[in-house]
């Protein structure tokens, strides 16, 4: 990349100490101007869904909650909806109001781990210890529903393993005070501090045009403005009758500018909006089972007879999470398992985002879309000897062909796509490009 | 063991080789207030050069392990090594992965592990303390 002499490479990864997990940026800098940057990703890779095909779907089960310890109940939420899709397995509702809860809870831990992180890549340390001070609150009360700090396993396919007991629902509502209480003081530490608002105002923008082509998902996407929110936009589980609404800087009266501080709009006041879905679940939860397969060998027998296939899509705390599964009967291994993480989608962002920035802000705009890169990885896929470059005029060719193919079968139907559905999945496979070792 | 290993302070480097995160935040939960192991001295530095103790994580895919000898080449004698959690102590769920070229012991040899998926905070202050109290003991022998 280097036409002029004036640019320079900087390699940062995959071992940095602002990097908490191994990803390598090129960056090609021209004095202390970003000009381009390369990423290569594909060290956390560990090949998961390959293993799942020698597991059975309990120990999948297991296995998803390890595709990302923070995401610990995002990925098993999203791969027991494909299960149960695939299987035509009811959930009660209980269960579903729990599932809410405990993925709620999960998305108040994660943008409180973020929030530290980034004030952290701010060189604002007091401020990462204040944030990791009060999230331990939230561990606390995920350790008491779960038994662990992370990694909760508490989804299964048909319900959930743990119950919110009459014992437990006043730490439940002891923590959404202690919340509540706070938030005014972590508005004030994040988005009313000069020198925070100094470091992340107009720094890494991702305008609402960019987010939109480059199909960003999550707090990524919304703090350019775009109103797309997986519970909004396809609600599952009861979010539908909860009514949740895509958070934007606009519900903070701020008109969108897609930098950095208007990323720490959106999680902050995600904050809150998690606060009040669990206290509307606790108390609108009707009594009943919290599965509809209590003994697991019953379970396990039942989806060994499954034959079919499921898609299952929930928001995680970083986006749109996918997973897509089929099964065969007499087989217990699940035959395709397609995981989509948000990251994924989120990846390209970082290319309009660093254009043009300074060296010194590079940790930060990484942290912004708070990557997870153990979520994202993926296999560069090389057949005959030589690795296969996929332009997106191919993808696109290749997902109308699909369409076509299965509109003709109608099996995607049952899943139920949006109208833009295949337009959104082709992007989606077009940012696998750099995957492939293309140049960004 | 005893206060004995805390008398000069510890630095720390984590690396993660394909870690999915959860031992990862633990151990930055380590380091905040709740648990602050700063008040020990033990604290976490950018470069390996720098280190007395390595924190690896993660079940050490393919890519990862010769970055991470290169890493263990860097740090400064004497050092130990503590492995974090079950899949870089033993492979854990990764154990048949064609990626996975781990655990941490078959690259770089470990002074202490802390299993667990995550193990808590405290499991892994412990694990620190041990791996020290561990090079001293090996340090008298020699002497």
């Amino acid at each position: 990349m280097a036409e002029t002499q004036n640019v320079y490479e900087i390699p940062i990864g995959p071992i940095h100490p602002a990097l908490k997990e191994p990803i390598r940026f090129t960056f090609q800098v021209e004095g202390e101007r970003i000009r381009g940057v390369d990423i290569r990703a594909g060290f956390a890779h560990r090949g998961i869904e390959f293993m799942a095909m020698k597991r059975n779907l309990i120990q999948t089960l297991y296995l998803s909650e390890r595709i990302c310890g923070i995401c610990s109940i995002s990925h098993p939420i999203t791969i027991t909806l494909a299960v149960e899709r695939a299987a035509g397995i009811e959930v009660p509702p209980r269960a579903q109001y729990l599932r809410v809860i405990y993925s709620e809870l999960e998305r108040i831990h994660s943008h409180l781990l973020w929030a530290g992180v980034a004030a952290h890549e701010l060189g604002f340390d007091t401020l990462l210890h204040l944030t990791w001070k009060v999230r331990e609150q939230v561990l606390d009360l995920l350790e008491e529903l779960s038994g662990n700090r992370i990694d909760y396993a508490l989804p299964i396919y048909g319900g959930v393993r743990r119950d919110v007991s009459p014992e437990q629902t006043p730490k439940v509502e002891a923590m959404v005070r202690y919340y509540r209480g706070l938030l005014d003081e972590l508005l004030d530490a994040f988005l009313r501090d000069p020198s925070v608002e100094a470091r992340t105002r107009d720094v890494g923008i991702l305008t609402s045009e960019e987010a939109d082509s480059l199909c960003a998902v999550g707090p990524t996407a919304r703090a350019s403005g775009l109103s797309k929110d997986v519970r909004q936009d396809r609600p599952y589980l009861v979010y539908g009758e909860l009514g949740v609404k895509a958070i934007t800087p606009r519900d903070y009266g701020l008109e969108p500018r897609g930098d950095v501080y208007d990323k720490a709009v959106v999680r902050l006041l995600e904050v809150a909006q998690s606060l009040d879905l669990i206290e509307t679940c606790l108390y609108e939860m009707p009594e009943g089972e919290i599965t509809s397969f209590p003994k697991v060998p019953a379970l396990l027998a039942y989806l060994k007879k499954v034959e079919g296939e499921g898609l299952g899509w929930h928001e995680a705390p970083r986006g749109e999470v996918i997973h897509y599964i089929r099964l065969e009967a007499g087989v217990e291994e699940p035959i395709v398992w397609k995981v989509k993480a948000p990251t994924y989608s989120n990846l390209m962002s970082w290319v309009p985002m660093f254009r043009d920035q300074e060296v010194a802000d590079i940790p930060i705009i990484a942290a912004s879309i708070d990557p997870c890169m153990c979520c994202m990885d993926r296999v560069h896929v090389v057949r005959d000897g030589s690795p296969a470059t996929v332009l997106k005029e191919d993808l696109l060719r290749l997902s109308r062909a699909k369409t076509e193919r299965m509109v003709g079968g109608s099996r995607l139907s049952a899943s139920g796509p949006r109208s833009t559905a295949h337009g959104r999945r082709t992007t989606d496979n077009g940012q696998r490009t750099p995957d492939h070792g293309g140049g960004l | 063991m005893g206060l004995s290993s805390f008398k000069r302070a510890l630095w720390v480097f984590h690396i993660a080789t394909g870690s999915c995160n959860g031992c990862d935040i633990e151990i930055v939960a380590a380091l905040t207030p709740r648990y602050d192991v700063e008040r020990f001295g033990i604290k976490l530095v950018g470069t390996p050069r720098h280190a007395d103790v390595l924190l690896v994580t993660g079940p050490v895919t393919r890519p990862m392990a010769e970055r991470l000898k290169r890493v263990y080449d860097q740090t400064p004698e004497p050092k130990a090594v503590v492995v974090v959690g079950g899949c870089g102590s033993t492979s854990g769920v990764f154990y048949d992965s064609y990626n996975v070229v781990g655990p941490v012991d078959k690259i770089v040899p470990v002074a202490a592990y802390v299993p667990g998926c995550p193990p808590r905070p405290e499991a892994i202050i412990h694990g620190v303390v041990t791996a020290v109290a561990k090079l001293e003991q090996l340090a008298g022998e020699k002497r």
